[in-house]
């Protein structure tokens, strides 16, 4: 698959990253963090939610739906004290929004080093990103409901 | 131009007072000529989500890390980053961040590197500051670029390497990884990328003291009563000890070494920021694994 070949809003955020300056990047990281709307009720209560991971970097709790129509919905939450995994999150709740499995599964593993953020946030950090992609493609592969 | 110390009565039995200022120190001190206030966090984007008005931000990976060798960066490039953000050598710098200031220790052992004088902490960091609720914006802080000198790196009294710990056997190595971490079971901490170590365990002869014990629940210090129970009674530490504290890549261990450092008032004390990410990868180095430290191999 050819970059160009990405789904448009995978494009489209991937170039309104790429559009900017450095510092400005971590600014637009920041609003995709603000962006990360709350978990629907129904995952509220979710028992997942409950554990607590002893020294844990940034628990992020991801649900894969794919609807009626088979499209596929990320829902994700992490701590207001992870805004980069909000952010890291809500763009790929964004850009995933609305595709069906294969499509998601289709996107490349490494969709996270090409948004411009690798410098701004550092490779390492940026490998949080690319987990949570693998994830999602996994929970779709195991089938997800 | 030093900035006036904070009289806190907690601080007054830690080994060296100056280290520290309180969140109502900093609140009234605000904007003092001669102070810089810098948050230094795990995550990068969390200063920009909301910092202490008038703080500046230094990231570990994208400002302290060399981006090419697995070092820090040089007396030049510390300058510039430095000079960029309105410190100058004679600055007080109060540093505060997440995570009970894991991240900021580790920031003010590399200034300690650099020899920069006057290096603070805000007790009980971001958190504290967040739960009293104190002010915070995102506004950028107007800054005025000022000239820091160059100053080239001095590791040598506060950083120790794989052969000064392979030197050091037979005095006190301190782990402060988690129980899981020093066992053997875990590589890494749960939950956090696998940063690739081949082999679990810890450095023979080290003691356990996970860091998270020198940090009450609000993220502040222990008491120096506390402190003291944990590292001379229990890990055994005394006066005149050298010491070499480790953790997974030299973080942790930083709040280590200002506990011991400033708190407690070990001169000899080193981090080993190698640590379990380049010892357990090593060809050719002891490992011991469980929860019994283990004898120390002869010094080599």
């Amino acid at each position: 698959m050819t970059a160009t070949e990405l789904p448009p809003k995978l494009a489209a955020i991937r170039d309104d990253f790429l559009e900017l300056e450095e510092p400005d990047r971590l600014l637009l990281l920041l609003e995709f963090a603000d962006e990360l709307p709350a978990l629907p009720p129904r995952y509220a209560e979710h028992p997942d939610l409950l554990e607590r991971v002893v020294e844990c970097q940034s628990p992020v709790f991801m649900f894969v739906e794919v609807d009626d129509d088979s499209a596929v919905h990320l829902h994700a939450t992490a701590p207001r004290e992870s805004p980069t995994t909000r952010g890291f999150a809500s763009i790929l709740a964004q850009g995933l929004d609305g595709l069906s499995t294969q499509e998601v599964l289709d996107v490349p593993d490494d969709y996270p080093n090409t948004i411009g953020l690798t410098k701004a946030v550092s490779p390492l950090r940026i490998r949080g990103m690319t987990a949570m992609l693998a994830r999602t493609k996994r929970r779709l592969r195991e089938g997800a409901a | 131009m030093s900035v006036d110390l904070d009289p806190a009565p907690k601080f007054t039995a830690y080994a060296h007072p100056e280290r520290l200022v309180s969140t109502e120190w900093l609140q009234a001190h605000l904007g003092t000529p001669g102070l810089m206030v810098v948050e230094s966090d795990e995550d990068v984007l969390l200063y920009e989500t909301g910092h202490i008005p008038g703080a500046v931000k230094i990231d570990w990976h994208t400002d302290l890390n060399d981006p090419v060798e697995r070092d820090f960066v040089d007396g030049a490039a510390f300058a510039a980053m430095l000079g960029a953000k309105g410190i100058a050598r004679d600055t007080t710098v109060v540093i505060y961040g997440d995570k009970s200031n894991w991240w900021a220790a580790y920031a003010l052992w590399v200034f300690t590197l650099f020899g920069h004088d006057d290096v603070r902490l805000l007790d009980g960091g971001r958190e504290k500051w967040v739960a009293e609720e104190r002010d915070l914006t995102r506004d950028k802080p107007v800054v005025t670029p000022a000239t820091y000198p160059v100053v080239e790196r001095n590791d040598s009294p506060i950083r120790a390497f794989r052969e000064d710990v392979l030197a050091h056997f037979g005095n006190p190595l301190i782990d402060v990884r988690s129980t899981e971490e020093y066992t053997g079971e875990r590589t890494h901490m749960p939950a956090y990328p696998e940063e690739g170590a081949l082999r679990g365990g810890h450095i023979p002869s080290a003691a356990s003291v996970p860091w998270a014990r020198a940090a009450a629940p609000d993220a502040t210090f222990r008491s120096r009563t506390e402190l003291d129970a944990i590292y001379r009674d229990e890990a055994g530490l005394s006066d005149g000890d050298d010491v070499i504290a480790y953790c997974r890549i030299g973080e942790r261990s930083s709040h280590t070494w200002f506990v011991l450092t400033h708190l407690l008032g070990f001169d000899g004390v080193r981090n080993y920021d190698g640590s379990w990410t380049e010892w357990g990868n090593a060809v050719h180095v002891p490992i011991a694994m469980g929860r019994e430290p283990g004898t120390a191999p002869q010094p080599r």
